[in-house]
């Protein structure tokens, strides 16, 4: 019998012009066309988008949990990245 | 919301590891923190077992809970007494389709994925919500539906936007966004009833007699007979006790009937000044249980239906994986979700 | 034009939109995956919207949904035949949103009084024909026996398509242009779908032909039957 457990897609959309996609969630569709057309119905159907992305979900690689400390504490304690670290005297503009 | 794709390597350290006692507690350690801290626990964090069940069983069935509920209202949107009502009908069944492929989604997070979790809907080996038991049969049951179950439903599920598991609380927030106009939709429905012909009004009347005990079953067996209370609220997985939020229920609904002009069919339902509370009248809890083991006036119906769709629908899901194989080189792999 | 075009165009294809938007409705709960629950509500939600403008323009929608009997109904006979298999309904969906969509293009592109509504529903009906033909693509070409199901119900469907290129009065279309565009538009998707275009009658014995002048089939009776019987045992109610 053929498999009828259609795969998973996530779904990102962009709820407007000049924002980023943003996941939505996921879903089950046979292939891609479909996997577009019922993230359509099932995520915009109350106008929360205007550009939909389908990805199967097994092509994503996500970072473990495992991982989390030697892949993001180290950004950590790097505060002259930001521009708070700064002091500038006052009455300097534009800066 | 964390991906669904997410979860398969979680679930092979879920699996797997933690090879040691050592690890173990200490991973266990890492959850507590979390959950203490009221921070998400997402779908590849460690958790025990036993949560991770519980959401499952939850989850699914919350999700069972809103395709079965789709028929009872489903019931009347061929009969709806206006083109106004009939759209209005159908988008709120629609959203219950809706609803139920979030939590199936979310469920899927946490590793079992949907056509596993509807086998057991479909097998009885999993349940939904009992309220669904009950037969529609008057157009006023719409309206009552949309007051006191959708009023119950959402009594219990805006807590659980705050629920501990990330994905299941991202899915709540959407449902209970978009299930605002549902509660609404019956109580203006009920409205046009009670203020109508006296037929009209009757018809209000009745239906509100026969959801009000139910919808008050919504929140579960009394807190002291409750099974799997207490774990839950330490997991955060549930935030109030399901006393507690029945009470808030009635408090609600009391002046909500008085401006509809109806009235809720408990004699003992009264304002007690001292406790700042209504109380209310014995709940039959005989009939609940026996609704639960399946001996309710649609259970059999309801499932049937349900296996039916399925059944049927077998071909064309079939069809569409066909095609897909043969026309298209990306696919999202099959599966993949039982990893 | 005569005064009574509009009205006569409006009922006309505000029937078809309300009685396919009703059969749609029909199956809520009954879908072969949770995905198409969404889908098809969609697609009977807009086709609702649209009813509820067209009989607006003619009269109380209302009164004209509920009160009218079945002889005075001017949908298409395609519109109103049962939902039948999932293959019974994309069919039918196939059928009438490409007729729809040629149409609809046309009245937008004019100036009649449809052409405000034509150029909102335009867009809709492109993506229920996309729908349509998404699925007739998928069970055409997937296993023996969809594709088996889906050329007996376009067989079945293929005598009521006839009916749709009758000139309606009230609205400016070239009607036989329209037909052709039509045909090539199924020979396309059919052919890609591996279907076999069917060989029936289109017209004359045999086929659909006299919804518009409200001679329906029989499912249609008790379709109104279940739509209308509250409605009507509240005599002026308001709901």
């Amino acid at each position: 019998m053929t498999n009828t457990d259609w795969p998973l897609w996530e779904v990102f959309v962009r709820s407007r012009r000049g924002l980023s996609h943003t996941h939505a969630g996921s879903l089950h569709a046979p292939d891609a066309e479909l996997a577009l057309r019922n993230a359509r119905d099932l995520y915009t159907r109350r106008g929360e988008g205007v550009s939909i992305w389908v990805v199967p979900a097994t092509a994503i690689t996500a970072s473990s949990p495992d991982e989390k400390d030697p892949f993001f504490e180290p950004a950590a304690d790097k505060p002259y990245r930001h521009p708070t670290f700064y002091e500038i005297p006052e009455g300097v503009k534009h800066l | 919301m964390a991906t669904a794709a997410a979860h398969r390597t979680a679930r092979t350290k879920a699996d797997g590891a933690p090879d040691t006692a050592v690890d173990t507690a200490a991973y266990q350690h890492a959850f507590d923190t979390a959950v203490a801290a009221d921070e998400r626990i997402e779908p590849r964090d460690w958790m025990p077992d036993a949560y991770r069940a519980t959401l499952v069983r939850q989850i699914a069935q919350h999700a069972h809970s809103e395709i079965i509920g789709m028929q009872p209202e489903a019931n009347w949107i061929t009969r709806a007494p206006s083109l106004r009502r009939k759209a209005i009908l159908m988008a709120k069944v629609q959203d219950e389709a809706g609803h139920g492929l979030y939590l199936y989604s979310a469920a899927e997070t946490l590793g079992t994925g949907r056509d596993e979790l509807l086998d057991k809907l479909h097998s009885g080996r999993q349940k939904y919500s009992s309220i669904f038991n009950y037969p529609t049969l008057t157009w006023a049951d719409v309206g009552a539906i949309g007051w006191l179950v959708d009023g119950a439903a959402i009594t219990n599920q805006v807590p659980l936007c705050r629920c501990s598991y990330g994905p299941y609380a991202r899915a709540m927030v959407r449902i209970c966004k978009e299930e605002s106009f549902h509660q609404r939709q019956g109580y203006e429905l009920l409205l046009a009833l009670s203020n109508g012909t006296p037929e009209q009004h009757a018809m209000a009347q009745d239906a509100v007699n026969r959801w009000w005990w139910p919808s008050l079953m919504m929140f579960g067996p009394p807190d002291d007979e409750s099974q799997h209370s207490a774990q839950s609220m330490e997991w955060k997985i549930k935030r109030h006790s399901n006393d507690e939020l029945r009470q808030r229920f009635v408090d609600i609904c009391v002046p909500q009937a008085e401006s509809l002009g109806l009235t809720l069919p408990d004699p003992d339902l009264q304002w007690n000044e001292e406790q700042g509370h209504h109380d209310f009248g014995a709940i039959d809890w005989t009939e609940f249980w026996e609704v639960l083991k399946g001996n309710g006036p649609c259970n059999e119906q309801r499932i049937t239906q349900r296996r039916r769709a399925h059944d049927e629908g077998a071909w064309v899901r079939e069809a569409a994986a066909a095609y897909a194989a043969k026309h298209t080189g990306t696919t999202g792999g099959t599966g993949e979700t039982r990893a | 034009m005569t005064a009574t075009a509009p009205a006569t165009a409006a009922l006309a294809l505000g029937d078809d939109a309300l009685v396919l938007s009703h059969r749609l409705g029909e199956w809520a709960g009954h879908a072969p995956v949770l995905e198409e629950e969404v889908a098809l509500a969609n697609i009977a939600l807009d086709l609702l919207g649209q009813a509820r403008v067209l009989l607006s323009m003619a009269g109380d929608e209302d009164e004209l949904a509920y009160l009218r009997e079945e002889r005075a109904f001017r949908n298409l006979q395609l519109v109103e035949q049962p939902n039948g298999d999932f293959a019974h309904t994309i069919a039918r969906q196939l059928y009438f949103s490409t007729y729809q969509q040629l149409l609809y293009t046309e009245l937008a592109a004019g100036d009649g009084p449809f052409a405000p509504l034509a150029a909102k529903a335009v867009k809709e009906v492109a993506y229920h024909r996309d729908h349509a033909e998404q699925w007739t693509l998928r069970l055409g070409d997937g296993t023996e026996l969809s594709q088996e199901r889906m050329q007996q119900a376009c067989d079945a469907l293929w005598r009521f398509t006839g009916e749709m290129f009758q000139p309606v009065e009230g609205l400016d279309a070239d009607w036989a242009d329209m037909e052709t565009r039509w045909l090539e538009s199924m020979t396309d998707v059919l052919g890609r779908a591996t279907l076999t275009v069917p060989e029936g009658p289109r017209s004359g014995a045999w086929s659909a032909g006299a919804g518009r002048q409200g001679l329906h089939t029989e499912p249609f009776g008790r379709m109104l039957a279940e739509m209308q019987h509250l409605h009507r045992s509240h005599p002026g109610a308001s709901w």
